[in-house]
């Protein structure tokens, strides 16, 4: 059935759709619609999860994972502070291997504080052993959170997933959207049967015990392996979605890369502008082409290295800086998956839209000279660069 | 189902629970967390009046009780609290310095 909602509409009503035992959640810029719409069911009786209002982030990602280690199906929304909030608890979530769903509405990581979308907030969190999955627009958002729980609830997976999509610019605009029957939403999703949780009175059980040397790296190369197992898992999901859907999803998403010689790598809505600018150049004859990052946890490093092993230069496009001096997340993530191809192309990095700073087609075009420039010239200098942001000085993107 | 007691450090990381779970209740009797020690209660068995004030006192499994009589310290639970000392009311628990039960 098609509608028209926002971005934490969708996400809300999908987890309407999915009726999860439990949420706990905290308001916070651009996520609070998420639990503010979902509170309004709970009071009307359309869902029968509990819900726990709580006094900060830390204690709604405290409250999924008990709730999860109980047996419970459980799902949070944040963002940025929110979500540097539980920063600590992401890792035992994780750790403790509990397939919690959390919708994380990107917004820049303050200071200086600001509520605009960049990806600071869910890039300081890659490392905490979640799969993250990121949307270009809304359709994506609702999608990704339905194909959150059969993702993470694998035995061979058990890692919790963060689905993300860009703060205001997807979170609070309305667009035209495909919802999924209810029934459907519910017979994809299944019912929840973790093996061990702490409700089972038949075996006790500990969850989180204290990890000596001796066992710590052992317990950490099962995280790894399981994150490893998530792509094809991932995989598998999208198959099954697609049936019921009629969308398909992959690791990344490949637009007009079947010939590229120059091609972007980004995440997230700039992908829209992107395909608009793309568009332009192909009708000028350029041979322009983009890989949206869909997955970005695991990493798509074989795949991705794959799809650029064609092009001549490619411009990886980091939405959040990473003060490593040496470019972006994203960057870092693309030139190690591209290392060991034997011909490479030349890679470039463009940190742009911090805190909401805005990226238009022109922004994109500009970009793509530069990558005409260096197919022919080879030359990278500067590798690392910022655009978008007011100099004296001429930019270089 | 994977139990406490078959898993060591030299068990493989396929072979052990996911995340550390732990399936059972009592698991700390397999583990010797006695190594901790920097402060050792010795046991003078002719002052104790077997009152077994220690034994509910004592935070892990350091005092065996058999019989209605307390045992001496079993150290590869013995942590060094001195909790036992603490409530003691005779002289039957002193605590020396040191780990190791000499």
């Amino acid at each position: 059935m098609s509608s028209r909602l926002s971005g934490n509409e969708a996400v809300a009503y999908a987890m309407k759709q999915i009726n999860p035992d439990v949420m706990g959640a905290f308001p916070i810029t651009p996520s609070t619609e998420i639990p503010e719409y979902f509170a309004a069911y709970v009071a009307n009786g359309e869902v029968n999860t509990e819900y726990v209002a709580v006094e900060s982030e830390h204690s709604s990602m405290s409250v999924c994972i008990a709730a999860q280690a109980a047996g419970a199906r459980a799902v949070s929304a944040t963002s940025s502070c929110g979500l540097a909030l539980m920063y600590e608890l992401l890792y035992v979530a994780a750790s403790c291997r509990l397939p919690i769903t959390l919708a994380c509405v990107n917004r820049a990581l303050s200071g200086p504080i600001n509520i605009n979308h960049d990806y600071s907030d869910s890039m300081g969190a890659r490392d905490s052993g979640w799969i993250q999955i990121y949307a270009e627009n809304n359709q994506e958002a609702y999608d990704n959170i339905i194909m959150a729980m059969p993702i993470g609830e694998t035995p061979s997976v058990r890692l919790p997933v963060m689905t993300c999509m860009d703060g205001f610019i997807t979170s609070h605009a309305v667009e035209n959207i495909e919802l999924l029957e209810t029934d459907a939403v519910r017979k994809f999703i299944g019912e929840y049967n973790p093996e061990h949780y702490l409700l089972k009175k038949e075996n006790p059980l500990a969850v989180g015990p204290y990890d000596v040397s001796a066992y710590y790296m052992e317990h950490k190369v099962q995280e790894a392996e399981a994150m490893k197992a998530a792509k094809s898992r991932i995989l598998e999901v999208a198959a099954e979605f697609e049936k019921i859907s009629g969308r398909r999803y992959g690791l990344f998403e490949e637009y007009r890369m079947e010939d590229a010689q120059l091609a972007l790598v980004l995440i997230g809505s700039t992908a829209g502008t992107a395909k608009a600018a793309i568009d332009k150049l192909r009708e000028d004859g350029v041979k322009a082409g983009l890989v949206k990052i869909r997955v970005f946890r695991p990493f798509p490093g074989e795949e991705l290295a794959r799809a650029l092993a064609g092009t001549k230069a490619v411009a990886v496009m980091d939405k959040s800086e990473g003060f490593s001096a040496n470019g972006g997340p994203l960057f870092a993530e693309t030139c190690s998956a591209l290392y060991n191809l034997k011909e490479r192309p030349y890679l470039i990095n463009i940190v742009y839209g911090l805190g909401g700073r805005d990226v238009r087609t022109e922004d994109i075009e500009k970009v793509f000279g530069r990558l005409a420039d260096i197919a022919v010239t080879g030359e990278t200098h500067p590798a690392y660069t910022h655009m978008g942001q007011r100099s004296r000085e001429e930019e270089t993107v | 189902m994977i139990r406490a007691k078959d898993i060591n450090e030299l068990t493989p990381w396929q072979d052990l629970t996911p995340g550390g779970e732990i399936y059972e209740a009592g698991t700390a009797r397999a583990f010797n967390t006695g190594t901790w020690r920097t402060n050792t209660p010795v046991f003078h068995e002719e002052a104790c009046k077997h009152c077994m004030l220690c034994v509910p006192f004592c935070p892990d499994s350091a005092i065996p009780v058999k019989d209605g009589k307390r045992l001496d310290f079993d150290y590869m639970y013995c942590k060094g609290c001195g909790v036992c000392e603490n409530v003691c009311p005779f002289p039957a628990i002193t605590m020396m310095i040191g780990g190791v039960a000499r």
